[in-house]
This record gives structure tokens, sequence and C-alpha cells, in this order.
């Protein structure tokens, strides 16, 4: 853990009692057995509202507390450790982040607040395609005298059903993989000739497909100049990854908790199963390349808040690192726990659908070694 | 807010300093290649060496009386940048073997007054080396089964036996040595830490070449070899701890990159490109090299924020700890699979062992990578290393030797 101030010890100290007792995986489980199709439960939802989590990267002069991205990152991975289901992530994290990058000043003033008290769930939708890919945006963004019209899909958006507001990726020019020409509109859920249905995925949580049928919105709703969202995109795609790491992170820290409880509790051969060294071996290497990943992880938010001009390399490096240690983990988690770990009845198959889809949100593994290599040159 | 101000005016002084001490002559001298001995130096080399060492920068960290400067870890760091970023060295490590990074440590937690007054400033001033005999042919990973013997004579312990891969132990005044004192006792209970000097008729070594060809370690024999008593490190029969602690203090200096790695060395993507050549798109001409760099690149990045990260966490003053066992397999996989990549890379020019046809980088890169293989063997292994942290970090019960 980095070196905490007191105040993010303080909410980091809330979010881990919190979800431990209000939002423990038993509640999560029994969502999914009821099956909703938001992916949450509201009363969950509300009381992460009333703690102020909503609020955490938003300033004070729109009703947040300013305490910024390494603090949202405790937070998440202690969200993470019980797999609680909620907008938080994609709302109060991504989508405040989009509008605090490039949202006008109207749109700041009338959004920010409303993401902090819960009434709005704005939430990005960037990816078309089964891959991450940003500048493979197709959707079309036809403008003529202070209208834009848009044309096109959208595929796993975050919290799709529940949300109230889009900030859309919508191509103003240039063709199909070309990082130009690029914008972002913000878009409201009740647009005509916009319709979402549910995706259904294995972590169970609430994704929608978007359909945009000639859907009208005004300059107003332009963020930033049109055509030239590109770099902004990256911007915000970056912070989003450094949050799903801190995600990760939680999720692999679980998974590393509970396999080494089992190694210490499980008797084979007439002695716990940790003594064999395979066997300990194996939770050594799994431990340090936790550790190793948690460095990434915590300097990439680190790096967000200080805003310093390798946030790029560092988001990449974390989704990375963090994403292969969680990777293996999460594999490991079954193997170790034997016939158990298959059946429904046991968390970790919770855990492991869980990872798969936080790998490939914003980019997995390969996508980000890709890109940091590219980053360096090669 | 006035500690990283007040860090920064000493970062100046520091600066100031070794721009008008650091004679220019000696850019570009390879420590990690040459391995200094104090015979084998130049008159500046030796000039360097005693600048640092009167203001007790050599050992930055150690208590002023005993040779060093007092100084806090971030003082330190601060001295350890100023000096790579003049292109300078501190050649006091390298100059006392296991002295600086060891020894001294560990004198300075278990030693006497006297010991102290007497061991450090040797060490601090870069004049004396020290090499460690603790494994034995039958005493490696398990080293505690060691049987050399050391028997009680008055003044003086008389030391029959063998040591082995006694690094630098030909070219050493000191040696630090564990010997069994009470044959009787359990296996761990009746081992001692003495110190004697390797200028003894009782002393002979050997040395041993490696694959790499270097013959950096020596067989060491001890035929009737003399310890004073008060070189008795540690109390008698308990030097089992003194020993734990020395490793601890091993492991902790094998976690950053070796000294040999130099500051400005050409980046290991570049390497690539000169070798393998680039794409239209800039990209690697060899993708599946390309993503083999890129991942130890990432590694070697993981590997650092983790080491700032437990600085971090420890606020400034790093202890030894049980975390060094981590830092210590993450450094040699990192360094090791870099070794690899750079030989692959270079394909033909990487597999010279002499002669014109190879550069001077291209043979280097040979050697470095044979003694390389040593980082997961030396120091406890890899093996090893894993077995301590499942055990002491994760609390995970001792192997079954079934396992
Ligand atoms: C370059 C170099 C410098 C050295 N310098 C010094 C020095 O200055 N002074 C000194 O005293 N010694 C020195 N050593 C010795 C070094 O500490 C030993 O080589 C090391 O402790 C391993 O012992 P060993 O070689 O006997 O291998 P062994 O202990 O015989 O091990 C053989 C293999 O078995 C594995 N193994 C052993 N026990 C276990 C276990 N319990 N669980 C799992 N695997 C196990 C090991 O990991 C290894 O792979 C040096 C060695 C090298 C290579």
């Amino acid at each position: 853990m980095a070196a905490l101030t007191e105040e993010q010890t303080l909410i980091k100290d809330q979010a881990t009692s919190w979800a431990s007792a209000e939002a423990p995986v038993s509640k999560f489980r029994a969502m999914r057995n009821e099956g909703t199709e938001v992916g949450f439960a509201k009363p969950t939802w509300d009381s992460m509202v009333e703690m102020g989590w909503t609020g955490i990267l938003v300033p004070e002069e729109y009703g947040g507390s300013d305490l910024g991205y390494l603090t949202f990152g405790l937070v998440l991975e202690e969200l993470g450790k019980q797999l609680a289901a909620s907008p938080l992530f994609a709302s109060a994290y991504v989508g405040a982040t989009a509008l605090l990058l490039a949202g006008t000043d109207e749109q700041k003033s009338s959004h920010l607040p409303r993401i902090v008290d819960g009434t709005e769930i704005v939430t990005l939708a960037v990816d078309e395609g089964p891959r991450h890919a940003p500048a493979r945006t197709a959707m079309e963004a036809k403008s003529e005298g202070g209208k834009h019209v848009l044309t096109g899909s959208k595929t796993l958006v975050l919290e799709g059903m529940s949300a109230t507001h889009f900030i859309v990726v919508a191509r103003s020019t240039g063709k199909v993989g070309e990082a130009q020409g690029l914008s972002l509109f913000i878009v409201s859920a009740d647009a005509a000739g916009l319709s979402r249905r549910p995706m259904k995925t294995m972590d169970s949580r609430g994704y929608a497909e978007l359909s945009f049928d000639g859907v009208e919105v005004s300059d107003a709703d332009l963020m930033g100049p049109a055509g030239q969202a590109g770099e902004v995109l990256d911007e915000i795609l970056d912070r989003a990854r450094a949050g799903v790491g801190a995600e990760m992170q939680g999720v692999g820290s679980q998974a590393f908790a509970m396999t080494l409880d089992y190694l210490k509790t499980r008797k084979q051969f007439g002695a716990v199963i940790g003594s064999f060294q395979a066997l300990g071996h194996r939770a050594a290497e799994l431990f340090a390349a936790m550790e190793l990943a948690r460095s990434c992880g915590e300097a990439a938010l680190q790096e967000i808040d200080a805003q310093s001009n390798s946030v790029a390399k560092a988001c990449s490096l974390s989704k990375a690192k963090v994403g292969d240690f969680l990777h293996t983990m999460s594999n490991q988690l079954i193997q170790i726990h034997g016939g158990i770990g298959m059946t429904d009845e046991f968390d970790a198959g919770l855990y492991l659908k869980r990872a798969r889809v936080l790998e490939t949100l914003y980019g997995n593994q390969s996508y980000h070694r890709d890109r940091y290599a590219r980053l360096l040159g090669f | 807010m006035t500690k990283s101000a007040d860090l920064d005016g000493f970062r100046a002084e520091v600066s100031d300093w070794v721009q008008s001490n650091f004679p220019s002559a000696l850019k570009g001298f390879d420590l990690g290649a040459d391995s200094p001995s104090e015979k084998g130096v130049s008159g500046e080399f030796r000039a360097w060496r005693q600048a640092l060492a009167d203001k007790g920068w050599g050992t930055p960290t150690w208590p002023k009386e005993y040779g060093g400067a007092g100084r806090s870890d971030p003082e330190a760091k601060v001295i350890r940048q100023e000096i790579a970023k003049a292109g300078a060295f501190n050649p006091i490590p390298p100059m006392t073997g296991m002295g600086v990074t060891m020894v001294g440590p560990t004198i300075l937690e278990y030693g006497t007054d006297e010991q102290k007054a007497k061991h450090l400033p040797g060490i601090a001033s870069g004049e004396v080396r020290w090499c460690l005999g603790l494994s034995e042919p039958n005493a490696g990973s398990d080293l505690a089964s060691l049987s050399t013997k050391a028997v009680d004579e008055g003044d003086a312990f008389i030391l029959n036996g063998q040591k082995i891969w006694t690094s630098g132990a030909h070219i050493s005044q000191w040696c630090g040595a564990v010997v069994r004192t009470d044959p009787k006792a359990k296996k761990r209970d009746g081992i001692s830490f003495v110190m004697l000097p390797m200028d003894q008729k009782g002393v002979e070594t050997r040395l041993i070449k490696l694959i790499s060809g270097a013959s950096p370690f020596c067989e060491t024999f001890f035929n009737d070899a003399r310890a004073d008593k008060s070189d008795l490190l540690g109390d008698l029969n308990d030097g089992w701890s003194v020993v734990k602690r020395l490793l601890q203090h091993e492991r902790q200096s094998q976690t950053s990159a070796p000294a040999a790695v130099k500051i400005d060395q050409e980046p290991l993507q570049e390497q690539a490109k000169r070798y393998v050549g680039t794409l239209e798109d800039g990209t690697l001409a060899d993708p599946d090299l390309r993503l083999r760099v890129v991942e130890n690149l990432m590694d070697a990045e993981a590997h650092k924020l983790t080491v700032s990260r437990i600085t971090a966490e420890a606020k400034g003053q790093v202890k030894v700890s049980a975390a060094a066992s981590i830092l210590k397999n993450s450094m040699t996989r990192v360094a090791q699979t870099k070794a690899e990549l750079t030989l692959e890379m270079m394909g033909n020019q990487g597999i010279g062992w002499e002669g014109e046809q190879f550069s001077e980088e291209e043979l280097r890169s040979v050697r470095d990578w044979l003694m390389g293989k040593a980082m997961s063997i030396y120091g406890g292994s890899a093996e090893i290393q894993n077995n301590i942290i499942s055990k002491n970090i994760l609390g995970l019960p001792e192997t079954t030797q079934q396992g």
C-alpha cells in the first residue's frame, strides 16, 4: 500500500468495513440469482452516494470533495474484493472524468452535481466491435448548422441499462482506423432514435448495446471542438484503465486471500496442502506477482493525481501487469481449490468471471503491451 | 515541505562537491568489469576514493565515528543520484568485497564497540576487502550442516576445514566465517561467526574458474588457521542468528540493479532496433521478440516501482525485511531475461567468445549472460527465496520432505 494520508486511510477503512458488512459477495450472489436488468441493488447504490464516494473526483464547486484518483482507487479496490456491483465506477469515476477533462462549463455545472447526488448516471460509450479499439470508431456524426446526427452502434456500455446519459464517441471526419476526426457528445438516454438492449455477460453486471438511428444532438451537447477529441479521449480512457486496475487489484487480492486460506486448511495425504512445496512455491510466486502488480497500479493513480507527463505509459503498465496477475491468480484460485472450485455454489467462479471481464475492459493485456511498446517508440 | 526543501539544499551541496572532486579522467571507468583492488588502480582513482571516504559518503548512512556520514536513507539516495548524474561512481563498496553490503551492517548490529572501532573504518574507507566463508562442499542451501571446526585455544580459535565459493578470497584481507564450535549441539545451535585475517599461514585459497571464464571465487582451506577470540561476532554458539541477519543484508543488497549495469547503457529496445530493424510503422521487425522485450521492460519497471513503494511505505527508513526475497527473485528474473533477450537479438553476433569479429559489447553480453546465471543460485537460490516467502511471509507450514 502506498504511503497514505490520514484522510485516505479513513476512506479506505470505511470502504473495507462497509463492503464486508453492507455489500458482501453473498449480496452480489443473491442479486445474480434474482437476475436484475440493471445489475445492481438500488439501496447499495444509494448508500454509496450517501457516503460521498460519488464526489471523490468532483471539485467542491460542483458538490464533490476533490480527493483524487488514488483515493477513488482505494475504494474501488475494496469494492472489488466483494464484487460489489453499482454504477459508481461507470458514472462517478469514468463519467465524471470525461466531463472534467472534456466538458464545457455548462456541461460540468449541469451534470457533475447530479452525478454526485446520484440523480444522474453518466457513462462512456466507446467500443463498437469485439476488441477495444477507439480508433476504429465508425459511428457517424453528420454535422450541419449547429446540429449533429448520430448513426451507428455501441457495445458493452457499462451500466448501460441504468444510465441517464451517455458520453458517446463518434466520428466527425476521417476514416475508420484513424485516430483523428473523433468527437465526444453527451446524449440523454431518452433521446429520440436511441435504443438500448441489455447484454448479459458472464459477470452478471449491467451492460447494454446501444443503437443510434439518426439521433439529433445540438452544439451544446458537443464536448470540445468537433473532430478533435482523440487526445482527450485517450486521457479519459487512461484514467478509466487505472480505475479498472484498482478494482482488478481488489478482485485479485481477494482471490489470493481465499487461496491462501485454503492452502492452510485443506488436508490431503495427512498434511495441509500448503506444506507441499510445489504449492508453497506457487503461492510465493503469486504473492510476488501481486506485490509487483500493486506497485504498478498505485503508481498509475499517483501519476494521474500528480498530472505527470507519463500517465499514458503508467496506465498501460498498470492495465497489463495487474491484468497478468489477475489472470493467473483467478485461474489458480480454481485450480488450488480442486473440485470445490468448480462448483457454482462456491464463490471462486464469480471471481474468475469478473476477472475476465475486467481484463477486457478498455484494452486487455496484449493491447497494453503493444501500446507501451509504441509509447517507447518501437 | 521543509523536508524536501532541505533535501534540495543537500542535493545542491552534493552536486557541487562531486563536480569539483571527481577527476574527469575517470569518466567511463567500468567498475563492474574491472572489479578494482587497491593495487591495480591509478593515483587518481585512489584520490577520488579517499575524497569520498573523508566525507563519509562511501557509506553515508553509517555513523560518523566509524567512517560514515550519519545520513538518512533519503539523503543517501541523493548522494547516489548525484554521483550517477555526474558520470562518477562510488568505488568503495566494490573495493571492500562483502564489506560494505554485508559484513559492515552486521558488525554495526552485533559487534562490540571495540569490534566496530577496529573493523568499520577500514571498510568505510574502502581499504579493507572482506570475503565470506559460509558455503562448504556439503553445505550450500543447507548452510547449517557446515562442518568446519573451531577449537577454543585460550585467546584464539583454531580453525580446520574447507570452504567453497568464497568470492574474492584470494584478494581479501579479512574473512567472516561460520564455524562449528559445539559439535555435540543440535545443527543450528553449535555454530559461531568468527572474523579472521586472510594473510596467515593457516589459510590457503585456490581459484575456481566459472563458465563465464572469470575466476571471481575460490576454494578456501583452513589448516590450523587462527581467529582471535576478540573477533567472535555475536555470542559463542549463536552464530546462526548472526548469519541469518547477514543473509538478509545480502538479499537486500541484491534487490537493486547489479553494479555492472551502467547508467548510460543503451535501452534494450534501441539495441533491438539496431540489430533486428523496424517495420514501416516503426515497430520491431520481429513481433514475437518485440512482445518479449516489452514484457521485460514492464517487469523492470514493476520491479523499480516496487522498490520505491516499499521505501515510501517505510517512510524512507528501509529496514531489512522479508520483502527482500520478493525483490531478489524479481531482480533476478528481469536481469536474466534481459541477458537472454540481448543474446537472442544479436543473433550470430551474440555467440562470440573472443576475436575481432565481435564487438566489445557483444563479447561482454555473452560473459554477462553466463555470469548472470549465478544470480538465482547465490545468496539463497530462487527456490530458497520462495521457501522463505511461503513460510515467513505467508505463514504456510514447513515443507514436508515428501512434498
Ligand atoms: C557467483 C557465486 C558467488 C558466491 N559467493 C559466495 C561467497 O562469497 N561465500 C559463500 O560462502 N558462498 C558463496 N556462494 C555460494 C552460494 O551461496 C551457494 O552456491 C548457494 O547457497 C547454493 O548452494 P549449493 O551451490 O551447494 O547448491 P545446493 O544447495 O546443492 O542446491 C542445488 C539445487 O537444489 C535446490 N534446493 C536445495 N535445497 C532446496 C530446498 N530446500 N527446496 C527447494 N530447492 C532446494 C537449489 O535451489 C538448487 O537449485 C556463491 C555462489 C555463486 C554462484
